[in-house]
């Protein structure tokens, strides 16, 4: 199974400059199911498709909320995400108890980087497994990072983590320049295209599988699951020009699209 | 006669007698501070409309003694905050250098969002003094927190040795607590009036109460610090002269004047 | 030297209102201590009724015989904008505001981790765990915390500084406490009301218990705080009120008289 005798921890090079364990750790994040965000002038934005392992479970967490002004959403790892996400939450609580002021999204993501890196440079520890959108307002305003197993953050515009997220980057680069002067819906609607257009026709945002994440500078992170964002998700569908049988105008009839 | 080199340069034992040595020796458990040494007295600090003023004198006692007399007792901390020491001189210095590597850091942090404003430093050096006075190692101060919160707004506060906190829009330390307050609070007795107040009145205030201290409280010199904190930013002024003053109602006060009954 | 040293001005008396206090110099050498609280005054009291819980508190700060300030709240909220639950703290400001954040603290967290807010009668459970872990180096605070109960009724728990507590329908604390309490015993709970004309010594009927209504109660509380800061000079300024109710919690801010 090793690909060479350079992968087997996370202190040795490859004579190619690379840390394979750090490698493999990001393909765990490419394993994971997708998750998209974006920022405008006013408003950052998370949207995730949640997998339901098998027919009788439950469906994945995938957003979670830190403090009020501030998420994340995941993919890969989802137990690691959890140990990152209780450390980040001590980091936020930490900066109101010191200093009555909420951390900024760049600090906090330096400090999950920080966090991160030692794992990538000592023998006996692994990388974390998960990649993280961090999406939140602070005084500089609006701010959406991405950070990876490689203990490194990248504030974005628009970005996508996970299984087939390629197809998603490509349409949010195609609106890059859009994003900054959207509204909250619009911006919405946006990053859940993205996310329509990663996934194959026949798999269908339902409000089971779907959460969305949103933080404003006057509004305070909230999660969106179930009926509330089905307006969302139907919208989406129809700027897309797919509408999926569940959402034709008369499903309750049980009709279906031509 | 003693020729041995760590014996050079003592006094001789035969004619002195040995060293008492137990003097470099700790008995006992370790002690934390039981009182302050070198101290300073009120610091005083007003609200106006557009930020606030506050002032302290310059002088350092060892216990009676003026052993100092050109002591900064108020220290900038960026340009919306100006922080004002009464007790302890040595834990003020402490502080000092606890704020300025805060400073430091802060400035140099790329990621921290904004500047911090005096309500964030204001709950920094709360938990700081709260967590020494619970490990029993106070820092024996009272300091007021003066200049600009995170609106804009102006914002004074106060935080003592135990870890106390509290706000107003006049604020005293020491004797000022008992002099000055009553003088403050008639030309600003809450927010309200504090939001018409000008600059001119609040300084003049200040003054008038830095004299009426120089009067009656013996540990306090004519010779002080004083700062005005707006959006501007940090006008501090130190070494600045009480003037005007009158001691012409001590020549009626025993042991104010020359007479002695 | 010793002289010098002690010489200094003293820096703030100790309150005088605890009994702990130490009133005497000790013998022998003078030294001067560390004491790591003082008392703050203040005074603080909580009803509740079939669908409501009403926490108050004056806002006095004080020192000995100097106010402080004239706003100084000891009441607050827990557990973030949209709670349900209130704390007071009264007797040393500094260890009631760090009680506070950890209450605070902890809330929040369970909401995190949970996805649902906390019941107050949990919260006061781990209230009571937090005061009593510092059994040794106390919070020197009464608390009363107050919210709705799991049916919708209001709750009430008072503590003492270590961490026993009770639930109740009405209890005071602080330094006006002994003035207010017997008020409230008899406007309340109608301790020492009795059915008239119901007969003579053990024959006397109690007036039976009743809950009391929203507006009742609101002056109840005027009436014990503006008469506390008639007879305690550590009681006065504001008078802050928090009423807890399905819809959320209303804040009433009224003055008192400043002297």
């Amino acid at each position: 199974m090793f690909r060479n005798n350079y992968d087997s921890d996370t202190t040795t090079f490859s004579p190619q400059g690379r840390l394979f364990q750090v490698e493999y750790a990001q393909a765990a994040v490419g394993q994971g199911s997708i998750v998209v965000g974006a920022v405008s002038k006013s408003h950052a934005v998370l949207v995730a498709l949640k997998r339901q392992a098998e027919e009788l479970s439950s469906y994945q967490k995938k957003i979670i909320q830190i403090d009020s002004h501030l998420g994340i959403a995941l993919s890969g790892l989802a137990a690691d995400a959890r140990v990152l996400s209780n450390f980040m939450k001590q980091q936020s609580m930490a900066s109101h108890m010191t200093y009555d002021r909420p951390i900024s999204i760049a600090d906090i993501s330096v400090r999950l980087c920080d966090r991160a890196q030692t794992h990538t440079q000592h023998a006996g520890s692994r990388p974390y497994g998960v990649g993280l959108l961090i999406a939140g307002v602070d005084g500089k305003g609006p701010h959406l990072f991405e950070f990876q197993p490689s203990g490194d953050a990248q504030e974005m515009v628009a970005a996508s983590i996970g299984a087939r997220s390629q197809a998603a980057r490509t349409f949010l680069e195609d609106q890059v320049k859009e994003f900054e002067s959207m509204d909250e819906a619009t911006l919405i609607t946006y990053t859940l295209r993205a996310l329509i257009r990663s996934q194959p026709e026949d798999k269908v945002l339902s409000y089971d599988n779907t959460s969305i994440g949103v933080v404003g500078l006057e509004k305070s992170f909230k999660l969106l699951e179930g009926e509330e964002i089905l307006e969302h998700v139907k919208r989406a569908y129809r700027l897309e020009g797919r509408a999926p049988e569940e959402y034709s105008e008369n499903a309750d009839e049980g009709g279906s699209m031509e | 006669m003693n020729h041995l080199p760590q014996a050079w340069g003592r006094p001789r034992d035969d004619v002195y007698g040995p060293y008492n040595n137990s003097y470099l020796q700790t008995s006992g458990p370790s002690q934390h501070t039981q009182s302050p040494i070198v101290t300073g007295t009120s610091v005083l600090a007003i609200k106006f409309k557009d930020g606030v003023v506050i002032a302290a004198d310059n002088l350092a006692s060892y216990g009676s003694l003026a052993r100092f007399t050109d002591v900064k007792r108020l220290l900038r901390f960026n340009s919306r905050a100006v922080i004002g020491f009464g007790g302890d001189v040595s834990d003020m210095q402490y502080l000092t250098r606890l704020l300025s590597s805060l400073e430091i850091n802060e400035n140099y942090s790329v990621t921290s969002s904004t500047e911090l404003a005096a309500n964030n430093l204001h709950t920094y050096l709360h938990k700081v003094m709260y967590k020494r006075r619970s490990d029993f190692n106070p820092l024996w101060n009272q300091i007021l927190i003066a200049g600009l919160d995170v609106a804009d707004n102006p914002y004074l506060a106060s935080v003592d040795l135990l870890g106390t906190t509290f706000s107003s829009p006049t604020l005293a330390t020491g004797f000022g607590a008992h002099l000055a307050v009553p003088i403050m609070r008639r030309v600003c007795p809450d927010e309200e009036a504090a939001k018409e107040l000008t600059q001119e009145q609040a300084v003049e205030t200040v003054r008038e109460c830095m004299k009426v201290l120089f009067y009656r409280d013996a540990r306090s010199l004519d010779k002080y610090s004083i700062a005005v904190v707006t959006k501007e930013g940090v006008d501090l002024k130190h070494g600045e002269k009480l003037e005007k003053q009158s001691w012409a109602f001590a020549e009626g006060i025993r042991g104010y004047g020359t007479q002695v009954n | 030297m010793g002289s010098i040293f002690t010489a200094a001005p003293p820096q703030s008396g100790p309150g005088y209102s605890f009994k702990q206090t130490p009133t005497t110099v000790p013998e022998g050498t003078r030294q001067h201590g560390f004491y790591p609280y003082t008392d703050n005054g203040g005074s603080t009291l909580g009803i509740t009724g079939a669908d409501f819980a009403i926490l108050a508190g004056d806002t006095r700060s004080t020192s000995g015989y100097n106010i402080n300030t004239r706003f100084a709240p000891k009441l607050f909220k827990v557990g973030g904008a949209d709670s349900r639950i209130v704390l007071s703290v009264v007797g040393f400001a500094a260890d009631g505001l760090a009680l506070k954040e950890r209450l605070d603290t902890i809330v929040k967290m369970y909401r995190y981790q949970h996805g649902k807010p906390m019941s107050v009668a949990a919260c006061a459970q781990r209230l009571s765990h937090i005061l009593y872990q510092k059994r040794f180096f106390p919070y020197y605070v009464t608390a009363i915390l107050g919210g709705l109960d799991e049916e919708g009724k209001g709750a009430l728990y008072s503590y003492d500084p270590v961490g026993s507590y009770e639930r109740e329908q009405c209890r005071a604390a602080g330094a006006a406490a002994s003035l207010i309490m017997p008020f409230l015993d008899n406007q309340v709970n109608y301790k020492n009301q009795y059915v008239l004309g119901s007969g003579e010594g053990h024959a006397l009927q109690a007036r039976e218990r009743e809950l009391l209504p929203r507006k009742d109660v609101e002056e109840l509380v005027q009436d014990a705080f503006s008469s506390a800061v008639e007879r305690h000079i550590e009681v006065g300024d504001g008078l802050q009120m928090f009423i807890i109710t399905k819809d959320g919690i209303e804040e009433i801010y009224k003055p008192l008289k400043l002297d």
